[in-house]
């Protein structure tokens, strides 16, 4: 496999969210705005890089019945230095997506990665999976935050848009349901059927 | 390289390596960045207090007292401009929001007249209780300058003088909630 197609099979092929419907609880409890969904997407994606790399260096090292363990670890150790990184560096974004760094140790994607792509593959390879895969999350993060915040906030990272009217009081009457929880499952709904249809057409 | 075989020697190993390491670069972060996240924390404490009482010299975060109210505990932080008391931020909370805890700052003049106010924690709905935060609306400023004596810090709907958020009766119940036990406390000894 080529390392571009390894790259880019994160993004549309092998996308996270989208495709393989993992990591489903992140995406939907941060995406009300498109700031939160890239931040979770950026974090993810560096836990992903770093236990994948890590991971495929030790991996020759670790006798097979105590392999998921010792990935937990590796993982849990990433995810709080991210979660100290940012509580020191970015303690506004950490302030909106706090409760869900912890939860990264437990995303099915970053142990599913490092069990079935870097404990197989030599480091540069991994590298690059860590990199498509977090990428392609980040993205679909992104774009699902992007959407919920356009229709239930009528703003994209922060910007208003004046897309809708104003009621009585000035206020924008936009879709409230779209940054409350239902809203997230119907935004990712349409959105599955939108790549599905992307993915059916570049297969043919 | 071969695998290593899964004996129990290798795995105990394996698992104490592993650990050790991680424990130690952990370690070394938590060292490293925990000056930083003080800072930060005290910067937004700081912010909080200059935004919600008068203007002062002192540095109010090294004065505080405490009182315990309710099973939880409220925050004093008086403010002094040359040697008078000049007004004293509270650092207030209420569990009635639509998704519980919130953590409000509140700023008294010296005869109990509320200067302004500033939301420290919430997790209210986006686009509804949100707005009870200076960002979103100015919903919270129909506080400042009140004195709740005259000013009846409750809802409209419950007989109060404070006009609901649309949509978000809850969450401005519960903001009342929490000024409301933030001013009580005040009066009855928070006062000095």
């Amino acid at each position: 496999m080529s390392q571009w197609k390894n790259f880019s099979k994160g993004f549309f092929k092998e996308n996270a969210v989208f495709v393989l419907f993992l990591g489903l609880c992140p995406t939907l409890g941060v995406t009300t705005s498109a700031i939160n969904g890239m931040g979770m997407g950026l974090a993810t994606t560096f836990v992903l890089v770093m236990s994948n790399l890590v991971v495929s260096l030790v991996k020759s090292q670790i006798p097979d019945k105590v392999r998921i363990p010792s990935f937990i670890v590796i993982i849990a150790s990433f995810v709080t230095m991210v979660e100290l990184l940012m509580q020191a560096y970015v303690p506004a974004l950490f302030e909106q997506l706090g409760l869900f760094i912890p939860l990264i140790v437990v995303n099915c994607i970053v142990l599913g990665r490092a069990e079935a792509f870097a404990s197989k593959n030599n480091v540069f390879s991994s590298i690059i999976d860590g990199f498509g895969m977090g990428l392609g999350f980040a993205m679909a993060l992104t774009i699902l935050g992007g959407v919920r915040e356009i229709l239930g906030s009528g703003t994209i990272f922060g910007l208003n848009l004046h897309l809708f009217p104003l009621d009585a009081d000035g206020n924008p009457t936009t879709m409230i349901v779209f940054v409350l929880a239902p809203g997230a499952f119907i935004a990712l709904g349409y959105l599955i059927v939108l790549i599905n249809k992307i993915n059916k057409k570049s297969a043919k | 390289m071969a695998k290593r075989e899964s004996s129990f020697l290798n795995m105990v190993l394996t698992l104490l390596m592993i650990t050790f390491i991680a424990s130690a670069a952990l370690g070394y972060l938590y060292e490293l960045t925990k000056g930083p996240i003080a800072a930060s924390k005290l910067a937004k404490l700081n912010n909080a207090i200059t935004q919600v009482v008068p203007e002062f010299d002192t540095i109010p975060s090294s004065e505080i007292y405490k009182m315990g109210v309710d099973g939880d505990t409220l925050v004093f932080y008086p403010a002094m401009k040359d040697s008078i008391l000049v007004g004293t931020a509270v650092s207030t909370f209420t569990n009635k929001g639509f998704s519980g805890y919130i953590n409000l700052m509140v700023g008294f003049l010296p005869d109990g007249t509320i200067h302004n106010i500033s939301v420290l924690e919430h997790k209210e709905t986006p686009g509804l209780g949100d707005k009870m935060t200076k960002k979103k609306s100015d919903w919270s400023v129909q506080f400042n300058g009140k004195n709740p004596a005259e000013f009846k810090i409750k809802v409209t709907k419950d007989r109060g003088d404070v006009d609901a958020i649309t949509a978000s009766t809850i969450s401005s119940r519960a903001f009342c909630d929490a000024v409301d036990r933030a001013y009580k406390a005040y009066m009855e000894g928070g006062k000095k």
